[in-house]
């Protein structure tokens, strides 16, 4: 098929990918879905998990997301996550010890502290996160 | 003799402002390097953004029946002003530029009968217009120490917006910053938060034919994405607003070391000039006395 896909992923923090794949699968709100080019207009929020990417039936990266949203249109797809990092440069490790100071930092905090929902969304995603690199 | 000395030690004192200066400058232009760097990463996403709302909104029609956030308040009384300046001076006019903008657009309001609120971001802003609009002050955000974590505060700030919009304590929310063009020019700039607005420059892409899916559903995503998309802009703005003070006090340090160059070869001239009138002066005492034997 000579025809690609044009796909980016943008964090508010930088611009982690943009160029033209085969077939991208992302975690949407109401399941997994998969877009390849010429994909009918389509909008959807995103839930904490991993994109893949495909290029000639062979996965060739794998993003971890933090929610938000992906857009679909004639141009492209794209998606803006809150945060998203990708698996091949992150290790277990150094994950691990974020989600434990993340927990400490909950712990920390006790019931009623001013950041116990920012914090317990930290930890959720870390463990999303961890659980991704594992398999 | 104490012409010569007063000279000198004025010499001495414009030469450790100028070490200052210098030093000043040398530490803006690295930040500001950090901060440009930072502001030009947040664009793609924030210009993205912007481009998805604008999609969405031209395909909802007038956006009336929408979340309020995209809507509006139906109502267009009370005006709060978002005003962004930096927290500290010595950075030439950039404090002052922006403050202008807001004094510009808070008396626009005010002759057209508005009800005007001020948030300002900032320290400075805050100690300019504190002369002349204290009494319209309802909050401050102090960026003292956010330093680089601006994402925090982007969203709090953006949060605290949604709140005092739902409890209808303004209609329309604007926000004036700097924008950054270049290391040269900063721009203030009036921005509208609440209700949302698309810039005019974001693409809309035609769909021909085809009709937008969503998931779950659009009401759903909108009330998802009109809260980020205000935390987006604010954030663009503070990181825009962060490089550009940095460029201002970079160019400010700039001019101020070469002001006190110009200062110090004058000085150094004059000295030089009293110096040598005060040898010649001896001159001649001593020959005229020798003569006078």
């Amino acid at each position: 098929m000579a025809d690609k896909l044009h796909f980016s992923l943008v964090s508010p923090a930088r611009e982690l990918f943009s160029g033209e794949v085969d077939h991208v699968i992302a975690p949407g709100s109401d399941g997994e879905f998969g877009v390849l080019v010429n994909h009918a207009p389509f909008m959807t929020t995103l839930k904490n998990g991993v994109v893949r990417v495909e290029d000639n039936g062979e996965t060739t990266m794998r993003l971890f997301v933090r929610g938000g949203f992906a857009d679909v249109t004639p141009a492209g797809l794209t998606i803006l996550a809150e945060e998203a990092v990708n698996l091949d440069s992150v290790s277990v490790e150094s994950v691990q010890k974020e989600y434990d100071e993340a927990h400490r930092a909950l712990l920390a905090e006790g019931k009623d502290g001013p950041h116990v929902h920012a914090l317990e969304e930290q930890v959720a995603y870390l463990e999303d996160l961890k659980a991704a690199l594992v398999n | 003799m104490s012409g010569l000395k007063e000279l000198k030690n004025r010499i001495g004192s414009v030469k450790s402002t100028q070490k200052i200066t210098k030093a000043k400058q040398m530490v803006a232009a690295a930040k500001l390097r950090r901060a440009q760097e930072a502001a030009e990463a947040s664009k793609p996403y924030a210009s993205r953004m912007a481009n998805v709302v604008a999609n969405l909104t031209a395909s909802m029609g007038d956006g009336s029946g929408g979340p309020k956030l995209l809507a509006g308040s139906g109502d267009d009384k009370v005006h709060l002003l978002v005003v962004m300046t930096a927290e500290r001076g010595l950075c030439g006019g950039f404090n002052a530029n922006t403050a202008k903008a807001a004094r510009l657009k808070i008396e626009e309001l005010k002759a057209d009968g508005k009800e005007v609120k001020i948030i300002t971001v900032g320290k400075k802003g805050r100690e300019v217009l504190k002369a002349n609009y204290e009494n319209l002050f309802i909050d401050h955000v102090d960026l003292g120490d956010a330093k680089d974590k601006f994402t925090p505060f982007a969203i709090g700030l953006g949060q605290d917006l949604t709140a005092r919009f739902e409890n209808g304590e303004f209609d329309v929310a604007t926000l004036i910053f700097s924008e950054f063009k270049n290391v040269l020019t900063q721009n203030p700039v009036a921005k509208q938060l609440i209700p949302a607005e698309a810039p005019d420059d974001a693409e809309t892409i035609d769909l021909g034919d085809a009709i937008y899916a969503y998931e779950p559903s659009e009401p759903e995503i909108l009330e998802a994405l009109l809260p980020r998309y205000l935390n987006t802009q604010i954030l663009s703005a503070m990181l825009e607003n962060a490089a550009g003070e940095q460029a201002a006090s970079m160019t400010a340090m700039d001019n101020a070391t070469r002001n006190a160059g110009e200062l110090i070869d004058s000085l150094t001239l004059q000295y030089n000039r009293a110096r040598q009138a005060q040898i010649t002066k001896e001159l001649i005492e001593i020959i005229s006395g020798a003569e006078a034997l």
